[in-house]
């Protein structure tokens, strides 16, 4: 039994890569798209992984692909699991993947040192390792448009620039524990001592998404000025539900652009009027791209989202965001090699002089959607201007200028950040610029 | 000196300074503690029933609330939908009885255990597959379920009380007494309690384990579904909600496995203890120990009185 | 017939007593060790030796630990995932605070630290055993879940809170890190776990093994006969711990390279207690089987429809995935609650005696 079962998977390991060899005959550009429909994260997978896949469609509807050549996106099931993830890495990444987009900070670690062995880049779009916005250390690794830090640095300023400055208040931080929520607490801490704030942290284990009485009877001990959350899933909307019942001042209440999705506040509805979070690229579907994607590809039901009303939801577009970096990146790669089916290495040139201007955006039918986006050699992380939104019961409504990190302080730190993760692997090749 | 002073003075001058605060805290913990409660309350059913431990509760907790979503959400009237959500339980509770517990009946508990194990898989899969990953909010308006507060100023501050949270814990009173009743004055209820003596005495005097065992899984499908509702309209309905099911296991240690007033006791204990050692003791260790509280409890407890408050003397020491 | 040990006679008791007494058995070991030391390196592509093989060994070893306590010593354990984590985790400091050691060394010392956590968590199945034994552990799953979140020192401080694997060489060879090839991580963690399986044979079918299936079997007559419970039991922990211990660090350092918390959570638990179940119950072979059928047989359904050519969606799989596993786990049970492991012995049985009924 045991036999035939490692026989029989051998055989289709075999077959399997047969296909590969059929599939690169064809010249395509190949996407992986590591996606998570199922899983206690699904509610935010799932948009996602629409945004990312509906606008490679309309692409390949509208003009036909990419410098000719289709893209293809092949979606491989995580389940926001990191053994899963590395598992569809594995199996997708001798397909000749341009890109790997591991939609989870947990995977992205695992794909990090990867990445150089494979020649395959990583974009881990507002999420993963703050510390790779530095192209000198991670030339593979790319965090546009921004880094939870520098997003930390523009929610700070922003508390900063409302009455009273930040001097001598407190903020409560809370966060879902894991990779993704202990990420921003060292910028926090240093911050804290830098800007003259104190800060207080409310752990909430990912057991306890759905049950987080105690921290805001903590919260309500404590009394913050400030809350800010790193938050995902089920978390959001049962913070903000608690946060509300304690009475906090919801307009007080920032989350990070995890913590802003519609489904989140849906559930929430009117008693979520005020609350706050950040977010890199514009909801809606007021934009010639966007309707593109809507008539060409929902509306001729190639796409996988169940609801019409679903297109240009805060996640949706972020997907959207993502495939846009990455068609663009590819648009850029091929200019620079000069041919049309360009590779993992090419991608990596291609992404580190990405140029999204506003000029662009509009070109693409996107003008006002996001910020713009420079990368460079030394800058993995590009602009990093993100803007607030508000929840107005139903809606969200955007209700801040963009506002841009404070880059001089946060750079140092993210460099420092960087030496540390290459201090105790003497083996890591870090690619100067000059 | 100063980590004893934190231990064992500040904590209780913090609590005598902010009274309006501690009752909050105390509120919290017992309206945590009644959903603990109400989910120990499916475990113990089945345990009591059949001597299976059932670790598919907790997904049946949000299949069942999932359902009941899913068919308003069809165009039902939200009734309608509760009634039908409760045959859906039905039909799951005979499908079980019919297809995983009839085949296995006198296998050692630990393959029972497995099997449960398996159906939670089953019924993930399934749940995924009919309505999608998505979180879903709970109709609490539409079932007439109430959501304001009421404030009540004390001590010089104040309490909020969550009317959802007050029909939690009414709700909850109006099962236990209804399951006790049905326990002690029904002819099926005392078969059902005959069942949990002696499967064979039972079975001798002409009682049918297989109706009685789809009755308690009903039952059992009933509190979850109750306990959907609940947690559900405190957050959402989501997949994520199952894993509240595991905070239900020290509450059986502590109240036995086979007390339904266990389960209550249980329950609110562990609730008071979570919440109040978390605000008032929590910061000493960094926070977040409420995920392992409750089972320190329970392992100390376990070390004087093994069969739990309320549970039957039959634990097997070594 | 196909399966006749006749003509085979033993004139020692040494080679009575014998694992595989019977001249086809040791063939056929010889032959798989064959083939998974030779074979699969050299044909098996990166995903078959990454993504399936390397799993596929670690969890074996993981679930001849749990076997080892739940099988042969009769104790529930759900805290696996965690003690997985201790090797791991110790693992991790050991290879940072001693560059220079072997980390195949260190590897198998992290499985000690493994140990000493789970004899302390095993100290309650002296009062306690069944249900209550499985709260004990999953308080320690939980407990040690939050250890490793709240003690920055155990991953160095590192911001994220993740461990990453170090790149280290042995023999001038990289077996860890990134830049490891596949077939040298894959032949180390073969070599661990065939070394380790060999010498967890030995431990049971010695004076030890015996002290923990009598206990298993009857624990009072057990006592009555002589078998100290405090030492069977917690001899028990210790072992079970060790090889779960050195599973974790091997998932570690040699596929994943790098790990939360997550990946020793209460799901891993209960996943390596599928293993043994469905494997069998005091069975090393069945070990081996039950990992195979729960790690590689979701990475076969999910290649089935793009193999047969389908569009399904991803979700779509990964949603029948789980009901399929599901439904074979309860369909197991009512087969066959013995496991795979009693399926094996079963075929071999048939194959001995065909063509003849019995």
């Amino acid at each position: 039994m045991f036999k035939k079962i490692i026989f029989g998977a051998a055989a289709l390991a075999m077959l399997s890569g047969v296909q590969v060899t059929a599939l690169k005959a064809q010249e395509t550009l190949y996407v992986p798209s590591l996606s998570y429909r199922t899983g206690p994260f699904a509610g935010g997978g799932i948009p996602i992984a629409n945004g990312f896949a509906d606008y490679m469609t309309m692409l390949n509807e509208r003009d036909g692909g990419i410098g000719g050549l289709k893209v293809v996106v092949e979606e491989c099931e995580t389940g926001y699991n990191a053994q899963k993830g590395v598992e569809c890495y594995e199996a997708t990444k001798g397909k000749g993947a341009l890109v790997y987009n591991p939609y989870s900070t947990g995977i992205t670690l695992q794909l990090i040192p990867k990445a150089p062995v494979d020649k395959i880049p990583v974009l881990s779009m507002g999420y993963g390792l703050s510390a790779t916005a530095v192209g000198e250390t991670f030339p593979w690794t790319f965090n546009y448009p921004a880094t939870y830090w520098s997003q930390m640095s523009s929610i700070l300023k922003f508390i900063d620039s409302q009455d009273g400055g930040i001097k001598g208040k407190k903020i409560g931080y809370i966060y879902l524990v894991s990779g993704y929520g202990k990420e921003p607490i060292p910028l926090l801490n240093q911050l804290a001592e830098s800007m003259g704030f104190s800060v207080v942290e409310f752990p909430v284990a990912g057991k306890d998404m759905q049950n987080q009485a105690s921290q805001w009877l903590n919260v309500r001990k404590e009394k913050p000025d400030w809350m800010i959350m790193w938050g995902w899933g089920a978390m959001n909307s049962t913070a903000v539900k608690e946060a509300a019942k304690i009475r906090f001042p919801l307009d007080k209440f920032i989350g990070n652009w995890w913590a802003g999705a519609n489904a989140d506040l849906d559930a929430v509805g009117m008693a979520g009027k005020g609350y706050r979070s950040a977010n890199m690229a514009a909801a809606g579907t007021d934009f010639p791209a966007l309707q593109d994607v809507i008539k060409l590809v929902v509306d001729a039901g190639k796409s996988k989202i169940d609801d019409k009303e679903k297109v240009g939801d805060v996640l949706y577009n972020r997907g959207l965001f993502n495939a846009v970096v990455v068609a663009e990146a590819i648009r850029k790669a091929q200019e620079i090699s000069g041919k049309a089916a360009i590779t993992g290495s090419d991608m990596r040139d291609g992404l580190e002089q990405l140029d999204l201007s506003a000029a662009r955006l509009e070109e693409i039918g996107l003008a006002g959607f996001t910020a713009p986006i420079k990368g460079s050699c030394l800058d993995h992380a590009g602009g990093g201007s993100i803007f607030l939104q508000q929840w107005d019961g139903e809606n969200w409504v955007k209700t801040s200028d963009l506002i841009a990190p404070d880059t001089a302080l946060v750079r140092p730190l993210l460099e420092a950040a960087a030496a540390k993760y290459i201090a105790d692997k003497p083996e890591w090749q870090v690619k100067p610029c000059s | 000196m100063e980590l004893l002073y934190n231990i064992f003075i500040a904590p209780f001058v913090e609590m005598g300074a902010t009274p309006d605060f501690l009752l909050q805290v105390l509120w919290e913990g017992f309206v945590a503690g009644t959903l603990y409660a109400l989910i120990a309350l499916g475990f113990v059913l089945i345990f009591k029933a059949s001597g299976v431990f059932n670790f598919a509760q907790g997904i049946m907790v949000v299949f069942s609330a999932l359902t009941l979503v899913g068919f308003y959400a069809a165009g039902l009237p939200a009734y309608v939908s509760l009634f039908l959500a409760l045959v859906v339980m039905a039909v799951l509770a005979w499908s079980v009885e019919r297809f995983v517990m009839r085949p296995l009946v006198n296998q050692p508990e630990l393959i029972l255990f497995m099997a449960t194990i398996g159906l939670s898989y089953f019924l993930i899969g399934l749940g995924e597959f009919i309505f999608g990953g998505e979180p879903k909010s709970m109709i609490t308006e539409e079932l007439g379920l109430p959501t304001g507060s009421t404030t009540i100023d004390i001590f010089g501050g104040f309490v909020i009380l969550q009317h959802l949270d007050i029909a939690a814990a009414i709700i909850a009173a109006i099962l236990v007494i209804c399951l006790a009743l049905f326990f002690s004055k029904t002819r099926i209820g005392r078969a059902l309690r005959a069942v949990a003596d002696d499967h064979q005495a039972a079975l001798s005097v002409g009682i049918s384990l297989n109706q009685i065992w789809a009755i308690v899984w009903f039952a059992a499908g009933i509190v979850a579904l109750a306990t959907g509702i609940m947690w559900g309209a405190r957050s959402d309905v989501s997949f994520a909600l199952q894993i509240v099911a595991l905070k239900a296991l020290p509450v059986l240690i502590l109240g036995g496995f086979t007390s339904v007033p266990g389960a209550i006791i249980g329950g609110l204990i562990i609730g008071f203890g979570e919440k109040l050692f978390e605000v008032y003791w929590g910061g000493l260790l960094g926070g977040g120990v409420e995920a392992w509280f409750a089972y320190v409890i329970a392992l100390i407890f376990l070390m004087f009185r093994p069969q739990g408050l309320f549970g039957e003397k039959i634990i097997e020491r070594v | 017939m196909f399966y006749r040990e006749a003509g085979q006679f033993k004139s020692t008791y040494k080679a009575d007593q014998a694992i595989f007494p019977i001249l086809q058995d040791r063939m056929a070991i010889a032959f798989y060790l064959a083939v998974a030391f030779i074979a699969v390196p050299i044909f098996g592509s990166d995903f078959f030796i990454t993504s399936i093989m390397i799993p596929f060994l670690v969890f074996s070893l993981a679930a001849i630990g749990l076997n080892i306590l739940v099988g042969y010593t009769g104790q529930i354990s759900l805290g696996t995932g965690a003690f997985m984590g201790v090797g791991a985790y110790s693992c991790y400091k050991l290879a940072t605070i001693f560059p220079d050691i072997n980390i195949i060394i260190l590897i198998i010392a992290s499985g000690f630290f493994a140990a000493a956590v789970g004899v302390l968590f095993g100290l309650p199945s002296l009062r306690i055993k069944g249900f209550y034994l499985v709260v004990t552990t999953l308080a320690a799953q939980f407990f040690l879940e939050w250890a490793f979140i709240r003690i920055p020192w155990l991953y160095n401080y590192n911001d994220s809170g993740a461990i990453e694997v170090p790149q280290r060489e042995t023999f001038g060879i990289i077996v860890t890190g990134a830049s490891a090839t596949p077939s040298v991580r894959y032949l180390i963690v073969l070599a661990i776990v065939v070394a380790m399986t060999w010498v967890a044979s030995n431990i049971i079918h010695g004076r030890i093994g015996r002290a923990w299936m009598m206990i298993r079997d009857m624990d009072i007559a057990a006592e009555l006969m002589g078998v100290r419970p405090l030492y069977a039991k917690l001899s028990a922990f210790a072992v079970s711990s060790f090889y779960c211990g050195v599973a974790g660090a091997m998932m570690v350092f040699f596929w994943l390279g790098a790990a939360e918390v997550e990946s020793f959570d209460v799901n891993h638990s209960f996943l390596i207690l599928f293993m043994v179940v469905i494997g069998g119950l005091g069975s090393l072979i069945g070990s081996f089987m039950g990992a195979a059928f729960i790690w590689v047989l979701p990475v076969i359904l999910r290649a089935v429809p793009n193999f047969i050519g389908i569009d399904v969606n991803a979700a779509t799989v990964e949603h029948l995935n789980f009901m399929i596993i599901g439904a074979l786990i309860i369909f197991f049970l009512i087969v066959e609650p013995h496991g795979l492991a009693r399926l094996w012995a079963l075929a071999k049985q048939k194959l001995r005696v065909w063509p003849f009924p019995y």
